[in-house]
């Protein structure tokens, strides 16, 4: 089974994360790490991965990753956890694309190297649009079996629980398919020492977007359809009204819901 | 005049708020034409006509209940053929991302997710968007194809404007499958409000202490009519369901109220609450994150604090 897993190198949500003037994410400035929600996906996909080996099967997990030469840390981790190679589409000419061009450039890819199962974190920390499983089913013209909280996979079959607003939908789908996870589907592992020093021999392969055939047109600034008219720091909200609890704290509550005729 | 395209989200004949709020802001922009999936548009008809809704285009297709978003984006790249509409607006909820993704594939088009605003501008329609745990605010557009906007729930107040929300029968010109729904598990929430729709959320933190402490936390949202959050520390602990999460990796929220009670309220947590019109907090440590949010705040032992509102609550209803 060839498994390929969709890894973004975002911005660490604890430094303070800025746009540059162009309105195009400022990724220089601040340390990279996996998306959060990536992890899961490293995690689910060398799970499935364990699980066809442990039944006599064959299976591969490939990271798949589009981003500045500063991403190769996160390939570098992905297959320290584990994951067998890794493919880095990597070219100036990306710089500045939306979700839908990169979904274009990452389908190219995926194409290219042919996948049974596509996963991906459901959303990104820094963007957050949670499109992109959606987009790739769509481009692949695959099953979107997106929002999983859990995964089966039975032969070629693929059963999922799908987060809903009031709870979740079971779903299936045949494979090849795109899946999407939430966090809590699993624990992802942490790399061993000798996890570490394996990735060290991984193979990743580095693709311009020539060798992807993807055409320069439609990726990067140029070939995004959305734009970035402004964009400004929150001002501070004004100061509110902070009181110490002397006995009286929730009647202070009470008489300002009561002011702000909430009560 | 323009049409503008609503996808409207709906229990049943129970038109859900976002969709109000959806028909109301597209009328800034031209007139809204409902698209209702499903059963239940005629008994909805009267709703979405108080708000303003010129149409409803009515698919009853199966399809569009049996498989996972791929049918509704499909329904939506047809109407935007045949009626060539200025605008579409879906709920930014996940599935109203997934579908509005789908759609801008089909349609070549631009999408922006998890508008907060939405305000015509000369080169067509600026979102405002509020980034990296609302710190950065942006304005941007669509430069290429129809504008796909997917809007934060509660981002503008649902205004009644009488419409005709004329009904007519529209259909999938071609067979569309994917992913198949199976079954549905509704989780037990009671006859709270949704959580991402709800004009309050009482959301509890770490300093609940446990399942048992966050109980306080269900009571005092039963008694604001507000639906319950949780911070990450708590579902992580399992002392309140996953879903119920509110913050970077889970809901984000933006209720007319929020209310804090035992949150320190790191970044994580903030990208989900920020845009909340008002903010309350409670926390015994007088240096939590979360009090430079507050409207209003109280350093204090919430288990002594919370007690006292509910009383005061219940004297004042």
């Amino acid at each position: 089974m060839n498994i390929v897993v969709l890894v973004k190198q975002v911005p660490d949500t604890w430094a303070e994360r800025k746009l540059n003037p162009d309105g195009t994410l400022d990724r220089a400035s601040v340390d990279g790490l996996i998306n959060e929600l990536d992890e899961y996906a490293i995690e689910e996909g060398l799970q499935i991965a364990e699980a066809q080996r442990a039944a006599g099967g064959e299976a591969e997990v490939t990271i798949l990753t589009m981003g500045p030469e500063k991403a190769a840390e996160s390939i570098r981790k992905a297959l320290s956890m584990g994951a067998d190679k890794a493919v880095h589409l990597l070219d100036d000419g990306l710089a500045g694309s939306d979700a839908l061009s990169t979904s274009y450039a990452l389908a190219q890819v995926l194409t290219q190297t042919g996948f049974d199962l596509v996963i991906c974190g459901s959303e990104s920390t820094d963007a957050r649009m949670g499109v992109m499983a959606a987009m790739l089913a769509e481009r692949l013209d695959v099953p979107q079996v997106s929002l999983a909280s859990k995964v089966e996979i039975d032969g070629s079959a693929i059963r999922i629980r799908r987060v809903s607003e009031d709870g979740y939908f079971e779903v299936e789908s045949t494979l090849p398919a795109v899946v999407s996870v939430v966090e809590k589907i699993n624990e992802p592992r942490y790399p061993s020492f000798k996890g570490i020093m394996a990735a060290k021999k991984k193979p990743v392969q580095t693709l311009s977007l020539a060798d992807a055939g993807i055409d320069p047109a439609l990726v990067g600034l140029g070939g995004a359809a959305t734009e970035v008219v402004d964009h400004v720091q929150r001002p501070p909200r004004a100061a509110g009204t902070v009181v110490k609890d002397e006995g009286d704290g929730g009647v202070k509550v009470a008489e300002f819901l009561a002011a702000q005729k909430f009560i | 005049m323009a049409e503008i395209l609503v996808l409207a989200e709906h229990t049943g004949d129970d038109v859900k708020k976002v969709t109000l709020e959806l028909i109301t802001l597209a009328r800034r922009f031209g007139e809204p034409s409902v698209v209702w999936t499903g059963p239940g548009a005629e008994q909805a008809q009267a709703r979405c006509a108080e708000y303003g809704a010129a149409k409803i285009y009515v698919a009853a297709d199966a399809a569009l209940d049996e498989f996972v978003v791929a049918p509704a984006a499909a329904l939506l790249a047809q109407l935007v053929a045949e009626k060539s509409p200025a605008l579409v607006l879906l709920a930014g909820n996940a599935q109203g991302k997934e579908v509005a993704g789908r759609l801008a594939v089909k349609l070549d088009s631009g999408v922006l997710t998890d508008a907060v605003d939405l305000t015509p501008g000369e080169a067509g329609p600026v979102a405002e968007q509020s980034i990296f745990g609302g710190a950065t605010i942006v304005h941007s557009r669509v430069t290429r194809g129809t504008p796909i906007v997917a809007m934060r729930p509660n981002a503008v107040a649902p205004e009644p404007s009488p419409g005709a929300a004329e009904l007519s029968q529209v259909s999938l010109a071609s067979e569309v499958t994917g992913a198949q729904v199976t079954n549905r598990v509704v989780a037990e929430r009671g006859e709270r409000p949704d959580l991402t729709e709800a004009s309050i959320v009482v959301s509890g933190g770490r300093g609940t202490g446990g399942a048992e402490g966050f109980q306080i936390i269900e009571t005092l949202a039963d008694s604001l009519n507000a639906a319950v959050g949780a911070s990450r520390a708590v579902t992580d602990a399992g002392w309140y369901p996953h879903q119920f999460q509110v913050g970077q990796t889970g809901k984000t929220v933006s209720p007319q109220l929020y209310m804090a009670i035992g949150i320190s309220g790191a970044i994580q947590h903030r990208a989900g609450m920020q845009t909340s019109k008002t903010i309350i907090a409670v926390n015994k440590d007088p240096e939590a994150p979360i009090f430079e949010l507050a409207d209003f705040g109280v350093v204090g032992d919430l288990f002594k604090v919370v007690p006292q509102l509910l009383e005061e609550i219940g004297k004042r209803k």
